[in-house]
């Protein structure tokens, strides 16, 4: 494994600007292409729509709709995402349980919800305890096969299995709704133009407040975990393991500290992530299972153990769900994987996965 | 990979060759494959149809899906979850180009049509997944593969006009030929342990054959291989081919067997089961794949009567299953046939070497 420690892609923001202006250099044709896509999408969002462009992309308000929906989705899928990528980058542990944990998460909040009737107090219990299994299953498990990845895999899957069934036990088959708090209930209008009625009048985009609430909350997340990872000792000591947890060892760091650490905050943002997608979706049976599917594509996409590449694989990847739903019905989960199978094809570390 | 690491070796229990002719060695020293074999062909004179169908055949198809895993987890160091989507797409191939009960999607072709390009495309599929998950390594396989697995899982279920989503395919009738109906349990039995029995042998033999042994050179040292001039990519795809070919034939006596093919067939759940199924049963040698089927059918079959018996919910299947393979995992990395292994090298070579 090379030690690429505080390359372009770790640097700090200076150094960063340069590798972004490097990578235009080196790729003036994708570059381009990237920036005329951004910029249509730009004016697709702003700019009325042309009389003949609702024939081919429908009405705009739906158009715009599964955009959005996509992007807070993709801010979902962040949320569980990172943390099986943070974990896998750190300890070569391919979590299959983390769907599992996302679902013991929302279950656990819509308890604390009921319980208590806060839906911000719900998130802490659902880290808390999330965390609390993370931590014991790295140390009293995990500990001790250290090295031997697809034992470990294979050990999580078996844990997934139990672990869902006894959920089912508990819960039941039926699916939970956990609702939306009244402060952040109903739409808010957004400064964005959908249609213009006969009159003269124009027609703004009512969007759901909780879903911009919780993308906010998730980009807030995703930067403090880089300015945590790019700034701070800890994060120094996790990239650094990243690159060679043997030599982080051997120069006198508690790795096994750091693991816990690591695991118990990748668990514990699973666990919040369960509250959101029991409040986007509902909470059921089978919903661990397609959260791990999500994660497992959106790490493949993006890079393992890459936080940055979670973030823009969670992106494309709720884009592409919402916008196939719209535009492709039948399809829309065949349109990930489609997205997932060309990046393997093209660049098999992911987009932004290193070698 | 830990549990890649059995070594190959001679079935254990037969250390006392006799010197004699060379008949009389290769008898004596495949004593318990012989000695399984006959019994396998004689088992339908003793058991009834329920035996012959629910247990026998389901332990035989399900082995013969997770001994394709097994070739690719223990010889070539590839956890591949995509052997289930492999068999599930051969079954619905037959489905769509043979009979069912749905006119508008089969074609209603003959067996000796269907079953060849039902082969094809599943070989063609599973060599595809092959060569998009081979391209990276070791533990990104087991990742890729679960994806590729569970998309294909979805696809079935939104896809209606090849599909048939959410219900699947009925009545998918098992050919007639031969003047046999191969569909009467006890021709249907010695159909799947035809296939089984050739897959068995077949796996043994690539395992000792060049490439074989070249794969088992990959899986142990890629990097070497390359130096010495091997295209490790090439061994990899090979391999995923030759186990489809397995899954393929598998799954089309899955679907003759069962009668009907639906999503639920392939789901996450189902192919989470071949991989315990080989894992449980040792990925160290060909028969651990058999030995994992029939544990587990002989618990799906009867855990459900003998959970309730001892007064717990009949439901819990699931977490047993689960139980008993994470203590597999822990306790035992080579499944079933390595604690046989150590069991037998300790009550064999009383000298006081470990077996393990």
């Amino acid at each position: 494994m090379a030690v690429t420690f505080g390359n372009e892609e770790t640097g700090y923001g200076a150094r960063r600007n340069d590798a972004l202006g490097r990578w235009i250099g080196r790729h003036p044709i994708a570059a381009l292409v990237i920036a005329i896509a951004v910029i249509f999408v730009l004016w697709l969002v702003f700019a009325p729509w042309p009389a003949g462009f609702e024939d081919v992309f429908g009405k705009k308000g739906i158009f715009i709709n599964a955009l959005f929906n996509g992007i807070t989705l993709g801010g979902l899928y962040f949320l569980v995402a990172t943390g099986f990528t943070l974990i896998f980058g750190l300890m070569r542990n391919v979590n299959l349980a983390h769907g599992s944990l996302y679902l013991f998460g929302g279950y656990m909040g819509y308890e604390a919800g009921e319980w208590t009737g806060s839906w911000l107090f719900s998130y802490v219990v659902a880290f808390i305890c999330c965390a609390i299994v993370g931590m014991a299953m790295q140390f009293l498990i995990f500990r001790r096969m250290e090295g031997q990845d697809l034992r470990q895999t294979l050990v999580t899957l078996g844990l997934s299995i139990v672990f869902s069934d006894l959920m089912v036990w508990i819960w039941g088959g039926n699916a939970i709704q956990i609702d939306t708090p009244d402060y952040l209930e109903g739409p808010v209008p957004m400064p964005i133009v959908i249609a213009v009625k006969s009159n003269g009048e124009t027609v703004f985009l009512q969007y759901p407040l909780v879903r911009l609430v919780i993308f906010a909350a998730a980009v807030v997340i995703g930067v403090a975990m880089w300015l945590a990872l790019n700034r701070t000792r800890v994060g120094v000591m996790i990239r650094a393991g990243v690159d060679d947890r043997d030599m982080l060892s051997v120069l006198g760091y508690r790795v096994q500290l750091l693991f816990i650490a690591v695991f118990a905050f990748g668990a514990g943002l699973a666990g919040m992530a369960g509250i959101v997608g029991g409040t986007f979706q509902s909470l059921s049976l089978g919903e661990d299972s397609h959260f791990l599917l999500a994660s497992l594509v959106v790490v493949i996409v993006g890079g393992m153990g890459s936080i940055t590449g979670a973030a823009l694989g969670a992106l494309i990847i709720g884009l592409s769900e919402q916008i196939g739903t719209v535009y492709f019905q039948n399809y829309s989960t065949v349109l990930s994987f489609l997205i997932m199978v060309v990046v393997l094809a093209l660049r098999p570390q992911g987009l932004l996965g290193r070698r | 990979m830990a549990l890649a690491e059995t070594s190959q070796q001679a079935p254990v229990g037969v250390a006392t060759a006799e010197r004699g002719g060379a008949l009389a060695q290769w008898i004596s020293r495949h004593a318990p494959i012989l000695l399984l074999g006959l019994f396998m062909i004689l088992f339908p004179s003793i058991a009834n149809d329920f035996f012959l169908r629910q247990i026998a055949g389901w332990t035989m198809i399900l082995g013969m899906i997770a001994l394709s895993l097994m070739f690719l987890a223990g010889y070539g160091g590839m956890v591949s979850l995509v052997q289930m989507t492999v068999a599930g797409l051969a079954g619905y191939m037959i489905a769509v180009f043979g009979e069912s009960s749905l006119p508008k999607v089969s074609l209603f072709w003959p067996w000796w049509a269907a079953v060849p390009i039902s082969i094809v495309i599943a070989v063609a599929f599973g060599t595809l997944a092959g060569a998009l998950s081979a391209r990276t390594e070791g533990i990104y396989t087991i990742m890729i593969t679960l994806a590729l697995a569970t998309s294909f899982f979805y696809l079935t279920l939104q896809n209606w006009p090849i599909f048939n989503g959410f219900s699947g395919f009925t009545t998918i009738p098992a050919p007639h030929f031969l003047g046999v109906h191969w569909g009467e349990p006890v021709p249907l039995y010695y159909m799947i342990l035809f296939f089984a029995a050739l897959s068995y042998a077949a796996v043994l033999y690539v395992s000792r054959a060049p490439f074989g042994l070249t794969l088992q050179g990959v899986r142990d040292n890629p990097r070497r291989m390359e130096a010495i001039g091997y295209n490790v990519t090439a061994h990899r795809i090979a391999a995923y081919a030759f186990a489809a070919v397995i899954a393929a034939i598998g799954g089309i006596l899955l679907v003759w067997q069962n009668n009907q093919i639906s999503p639920f067939s392939v789901g996450v759940d189902v192919v989470i089961n071949i991989l315990i199924i080989a894992v449980v049963g040792g990925i160290g040698h060909p028969i651990g794949p058999f030995i994992g089927a029939l544990i587990y059918v002989i618990l799906r079959t009867f855990a459900l009567d003998a959970l309730v018996a001892v007064g717990l919910d009949g439901r819990r299947f699931q977490m047993l299953i689960g139980l008993g393979f994470l203590v597999i995992v822990l306790f035992s990395p080579d499944g079933v046939v390595g604690l046989w292994r150590r069991w037998a090298s300790r009550a064999f070579a009383p000298n006081g070497r470990s077996g393990s």
